[in-house]
């Protein structure tokens, strides 16, 4: 795994990134982010949530100066991204939301190029694209053209293109979509190792359960706003149901009926089973044991920030109607 | 940025860019040889027997610093204008908008790019040109100096066009109908000598005049115009165009929203 760009010019307790009352309004007067505030910690792994037109992507494109702000301030790593542009630049990696590279360019040269950019020598640059690829697994691929690859492969390619100058905040913008289950995990599991590697993380996705599993800190964005900015845990701890998951050894032919929790079928050897938390345990056992149901395992349901996500925006539609 | 990386900046632009053109040389070299190759047969050999002399020179070896000239302008400017617009209209701009490369390192890296493509097709049409008469270069150091210097002018003109151009409809109403016209009249195929003298003060307007006519005095020894004006002509442009470009680029106009 790569290690993090040198600790130039940083201080350890200044927050990876500060957003201070950032707007933007479009030269159509649509007001895509209406004066947001937002700290994302050094070495976090952090969820920025929110529907379509929330204003997510205008927030990354204006900390990665693609977009230019109509007001606030923005620090990375505690430098101005007004008067340390350049500096600040050198700290963020970003895999953006649509395929933005050229597609009749070899991929090796797409991100040695990128390297370039930044700098970064072409043997050194090279050496680095090499090391990336092969961790990405495209490297049997690095001299076919961006335009050959597949949907998961160009994702990647975008990671590895984000991954060269080794930043020490990586922004992804939506970097799972449309991309099938197995390569999604493998993108989970490089992106917990790189964060457990010392990179903070900033990730938008409309994957809730992406957002649950990977990150550890969550702002949710609606209508230009941030509606809510917590832990992960904390958010969830606001649920007042618990949801798991239970693999059975026999089959059921119907839902079996409870008055103290609510039972699904997911199919016929896999019930779901929404619990008070109120309600202990023991006694959702003592009713399957009483039912003769003999349960091989059980886990949570991992989705469970897609109720909170759906109320939260509810909640927000109501007061601004 | 160091000036170590800032350079590593440039050069990876630059050699971008030549190889983009290089790989689809039958899109960008070919194709003017094979037009020059067809001006020097039509207008030079067929035609310009019947015309005679002109400046007391043959009729085809006057025309040829012209029609060179008329590659190198339309090249460079169309290397630069389709490849900034091209990586604008597919995003991949971006990896350069997001990297810390200072935007005069941008700039100059696509000229340089533009000055690559220009100088190299006016070394294969002056290589084609060699094949239908000879070539006594009167003052070579003149004859580079207006040559590259035009071809930055118009390499930085195509990056403003790109800049601005938001459809590739846009991209080519400058060429078409601003650039091809002025080139045409800009005296690569006459002398403005034989205009009447209203269209003669009239042509003292067109800058593509005192290119044609600056590097016409480097290869032939002749000009309509006096070469000190062609050199300050140029000169004046380049730092007006290269301001410009840099305050677009600076203000990110055309770039980011």
């Amino acid at each position: 795994m790569l290690k993090n760009i040198s600790n130039k010019k940083i201080n350890n307790t200044t927050p990876a990134l500060k957003i201070s009352n950032l707007k933007k309004v479009y030269d159509n007067d649509f007001v895509a982010v209406k004066g947001i505030d937002l700290s994302v910690q050094q070495g976090d792994f952090f969820a920025l949530l929110g529907a379509n037109g929330a204003g997510k992507s205008t927030t990354i494109e204006t900390i990665c100066s693609l977009v230019n702000k109509t007001a606030g301030t923005i620090e990375v790593f505690g430098h101005n991204t007004d008067t340390e542009r350049a500096l600040t630049k050198t700290f963020i990696g970003l895999v953006p939301q649509e395929f933005n590279f050229n597609i009749f360019e070899p991929i090796i040269e797409i991100i040695v190029n990128q390297g370039g950019y930044y700098g970064i020598k072409r043997k050194e640059a090279f050496r680095r694209a090499e090391e990336l690829l092969k961790h990405l697994d495209l490297w049997d691929k690095r001299k076919e053209k961006a335009l050959d690859l597949s949907g998961g492969m160009k994702r990647r390619l975008m990671i590895a293109r984000a991954l060269i100058h080794k930043p020490k905040l990586l922004i992804l913008d939506e970097p799972t979509a449309g991309v099938d289950i197995e390569i999604r995990r493998t993108m989970w599991k490089f992106l917990s190792k790189l964060n457990a590697a010392g990179t903070t993380i900033i990730l938008t996705t409309h994957y809730l359960e992406e957002a649950e599993n990977l990150c550890h800190n969550i702002a949710i964005m609606d209508k230009g706003k941030v509606i809510e900015n917590t832990s992960m845990k904390q958010l969830l701890s606001r649920l007042q149901t618990e949801m798991f998951v239970l693999d059975l050894e026999n089959p059921l032919s119907e839902v079996p009926h409870s008055d103290d929790f609510i039972m699904s079928l997911r199919d016929a050897n896999t019930l779901e089973v929404e619990l008070d938390k109120s309600r202990s345990l023991n006694m959702m056992f003592d009713f399957f044991n009483q039912n003769n149901i003999r349960i091989l395992s059980m886990r949570n349901k991992s989705n469970r920030l897609e109720e909170l996500f759906i109320e939260l925006i509810e909640k927000n539609k109501e007061a601004t109607a | 940025m160091n000036w170590r990386e800032i350079l590593t900046a440039f050069n990876t632009i630059f050699i971008k860019e030549i190889l983009r053109f290089s790989r689809i040389w039958i899109q960008t070299i070919l194709p003017p040889a094979i037009t020059m190759t067809l001006y020097f047969v039509i207008f030079g050999n067929l035609i310009g027997k019947a015309i005679g002399e002109m400046d007391g020179f043959k009729y085809i070896d006057y025309i040829v610093p012209g029609l060179i000239m008329m590659s190198v302008i339309t090249n460079s400017y169309s290397n630069v204008v389709s490849s900034f617009f091209s990586a604008k209209m597919h995003g991949h701009i971006q990896e350069l908008l997001i990297s810390p490369t200072p935007n005069i390192v941008i700039l100059l890296g696509f000229v340089a790019g533009g000055v690559a493509r220009g100088l190299s097709v006016g070394l294969v049409v002056t290589i084609v040109s060699l094949f239908f008469t000879k070539m006594d270069i009167q003052h070579p150091v003149i004859t580079i100096t207006v040559v590259l210097l035009t071809s930055i002018l118009f390499s930085i003109a195509g990056f403003i066009n790109a800049i601005y151009a938001k459809t590739f409809d846009a991209m080519n109403i400058i060429p078409i109908f601003i650039l091809t016209p002025l080139t045409y009249l800009g005296g690569v195929f006459y002398s403005i000598n034989m205009l009447s003298p209203f269209w003669q003060s009239v042509s003292l307007f067109n800058p593509v005049l005192y290119m044609v006519n600056g590097f016409r005095y480097g290869i032939l020894g002749v000009s309509d115009i006096n070469p000190s004006s062609s050199f300050i002509l140029i000169i004046v442009f380049i730092i007006a165009l290269f301001s410009f470009a840099m305050y677009l680029l600076n203000k990110g106009i055309g770039l980011r929203n």
